[in-house]
């Protein structure tokens, strides 16, 4: 789908014209139907079980989302846009979770954006040695389960006991000990701190990556004709990675907007509905049995990120990213 | 002289010690677990970084008995090991197809695949289609669902690789009266291993690290996962009395431990694999 250049486009034409020359002159691939060689039903396993378990429940989903569907009904009806009403009553809290979960995401991206490129930059350009050690510790928590981050930083941000206000307190800064997963208007933020914490790392990695692809003689021809090192970052750099920048933001949005693991240990969507996201809400309304509403607000969700999909495609099929 | 070259190291050290600084706090949890894992209940209240002045070994046989660690274990395994072994395999066969036929009904095959690299799983649905396929709260059931998961991406991963595997070591096995399947498992397996390699490592780390659908499809604490195991072991700790954390510090700590394993061994495979996914079409 990627136009090719002049040249390759060339040598694709003349290889195969020799192909079909080839054919032509033994005259014995070109007989066999594609079908025998590369049969489609290689493909029917991954299809099969993507169908049922991936799409089909999905369209069922969008269909099920105009019924009465609930735990306790005998009898299925069609309500039409009823459950979408719920969704965006007034005062609704899947409007807040919706809130949360863009205010979550739009924090992380750049957050993690922000925090990554610096990092990048200076495991790239501002060491000598060790840089791949750093990477690879920096990159360490990426890795780790979700539950378990959850678990140790729910410990080390538990007010009285918790190791963070403790040495705050020790160092004479009590002033700024918080409830960090009580308070309502700071539950959000600390959950996004730790989120930052462990994503960050596989946004450097990659960042790290397209830094390295920005061909040398750019910064060298531009320190000759004087540019200091901030006018190299500004006019070589960044605007050598904006593929890259889209590929991260792609990334970080995909997982961010169906955030569920790091927010259900940490907090389950409290205190209240301050940190409640579009995945711990299905959950818990899940929970109550209300499933016409649930699949209502994941079919939702679901044409959003079909529709974000698409860019995904585009953005991942950049031909200028190929190495 | 030699305070002028003092002047210059300046920069390099401030770089040296930002990276240290976000080393450490890349590190700090990691070391909690471990210290606090070997401490008793008393001493790994708050879960401070203190060394244990006694390392503590029987906290895992405790833990093993309280929380059922090893059964956990095992069944992280398992999920991690079937699911992997089903994904890769059968999106091995799929790329190769579809990446080798470029017609309009292969193509729309292949977007309709890596099309759920984006979209969200409808959990509520999904629940209802386990339900019905009888698959709900089986450990066949969580594996399938892994592996269905996971197929967009690897197919994505493979697709790519393909197409740098030349077309005439397929058509010269063909040639030699090769049928389809041979040809696939004897000349382009091999061909393909570094990808699916790759896949394999991410999809192990994938499925080792889920919580959410054990959450949602195994209700038989006999089936859970580790990652399900510690949460619930923690969630009773933590309501009942909180000195249970140096056992949460250990259950906790054999969560990650296989994670960090595998990455020490593998960290190339993973890191290659995740920027070649990230940035490669």
């Amino acid at each position: 789908m990627n136009p090719p250049t002049a040249s390759t486009s060339a040598t694709v034409r003349a290889v195969r014209r020799a192909g079909a020359r080839g054919r032509l002159g033994w005259g014995r691939r070109a007989r066999k139907p594609q079908d025998s060689y590369y049969p489609t039903w290689f493909a029917g396993g991954a299809l099969a079980l993507y169908l049922l378990l991936v799409l089909l429940p999905g369209l069922l989903g969008i269909g099920l989302a105009f019924t009465n569907w609930t735990a306790y009904t005998t009898k299925l009806h069609w309500t039409g846009v009823a459950n979408f009403h719920a969704l965006f009553a007034p005062h609704s809290f899947f409007v807040i979770a919706m809130e949360n979960t863009l205010l979550f995401t739009v924090a992380t991206v750049v957050l993690k954006t922000v925090i990554a490129l610096g990092l990048a930059v200076l495991l790239t350009s501002g060491l000598k040695r060790l840089a791949s050690l750093y990477r690879a510790i920096i990159f360490l928590p990426n890795l780790l389960p979700y539950v378990a981050v959850g678990i140790v930083f729910k410990s080390l941000l538990d007010p009285t006991t918790g190791l963070v206000n403790s040495t705050l307190r020790t160092l004479a800064l009590g002033g700024l000990a918080r409830n960090w997963l009580g308070d309502i208007h700071l539950a959000l933020w600390s959950v996004i701190g730790v989120d930052t914490w462990k994503g960050v790392g596989y946004i450097m990695v990659i960042m790290i990556a397209g830094l390295l692809g920005i061909p040398r003689e750019l910064y060298e021809s531009a320190s000759c004709d004087g540019a200091s090192g901030w006018q190299s970052f500004r006019y070589i750099t960044l605007p050598m990675l904006k593929p890259v920048f889209a590929v991260t933001t792609v990334i970080n949005l995909v997982y961010a907007l169906r955030v569920f693991d790091i927010v259900y240990v940490l907090t389950s969507g409290g205190p209240g509905y301050a940190t409640a996201t579009v995945y711990t809400t299905i959950f818990s309304q899940v929970g109550l049995g209300q499933y016409g509403v649930a699949t209502a607000f994941s079919s939702l969700f679901l044409i959003v990120m079909l529709a974000l999909s698409f860019v995904v495609i585009r953005v991942l099929h950049r031909p200028e990213l190929q190495s | 002289m030699s305070a002028v070259r003092a002047i210059r190291a300046i920069p390099t050290t401030i770089n040296y010690l930002i990276a240290s600084g976000a080393g450490i706090i890349a590190l700090a949890p990691i070391y909690i677990v471990v210290v606090n894992s070997l401490k008793t209940a008393h001493a790994a209240v708050g879960l401070s970084p203190s060394l244990p002045l006694h390392p503590h070994w029987g906290n895992f046989s405790a833990v093993n008995a309280q929380a059922g660690l090893a059964r956990a274990f095992f069944n992280s395994f398992v999920y991690a090991l079937g699911a992997t072994a089903i994904a890769v395999l059968l999106s091995g066969l799929a790329a190769y197809v579809l990446a080798r036929r470029r017609t309009r009904r292969h193509l729309v095959i292949y977007f309709l695949l890596i099309m759920g690299i984006a979209i969200p799983t409808n959990y509520v649905t999904l629940t209802k289609v386990m339900q019905d396929a009888h698959l709900i709260d089986t450990q066949i059931g969580i594996i399938l669902v892994y592996a269905s998961q996971m197929i967009p991406f690897n197919v994505f991963l493979i697709y790519a690789f393909v197409d740098s595997v030349p077309r005439d070591l397929d058509e010269a096995a063909f040639i030699d009266g090769a049928s389809p399947l041979v040809a696939f498992g004897k000349v382009i397996l091999p061909l393909l291993r570094p990808v699916l390699l790759t896949c394999a490592v991410l999809d192990v780390l994938n499925v080792w690290s889920d919580f959410i659908n054990p959450l949602y499809f195994l209700s038989n604490s006999s089936e859970w996962p580790m990652t399900l195991s510690v949460f619930n072991f923690y969630g009773t700790g933590a309501s009942e009395e909180i000195s249970n954390w140096a056992l949460v510090s250990a259950d906790v700590l054999m969560t990650i431990l296989p994670v960090i394993v595998i990455y020490i061994i593998a960290q190339r495979w993973i890191l290659s694999g995740l920027i070649t996914g990230s940035v490669k079409g």
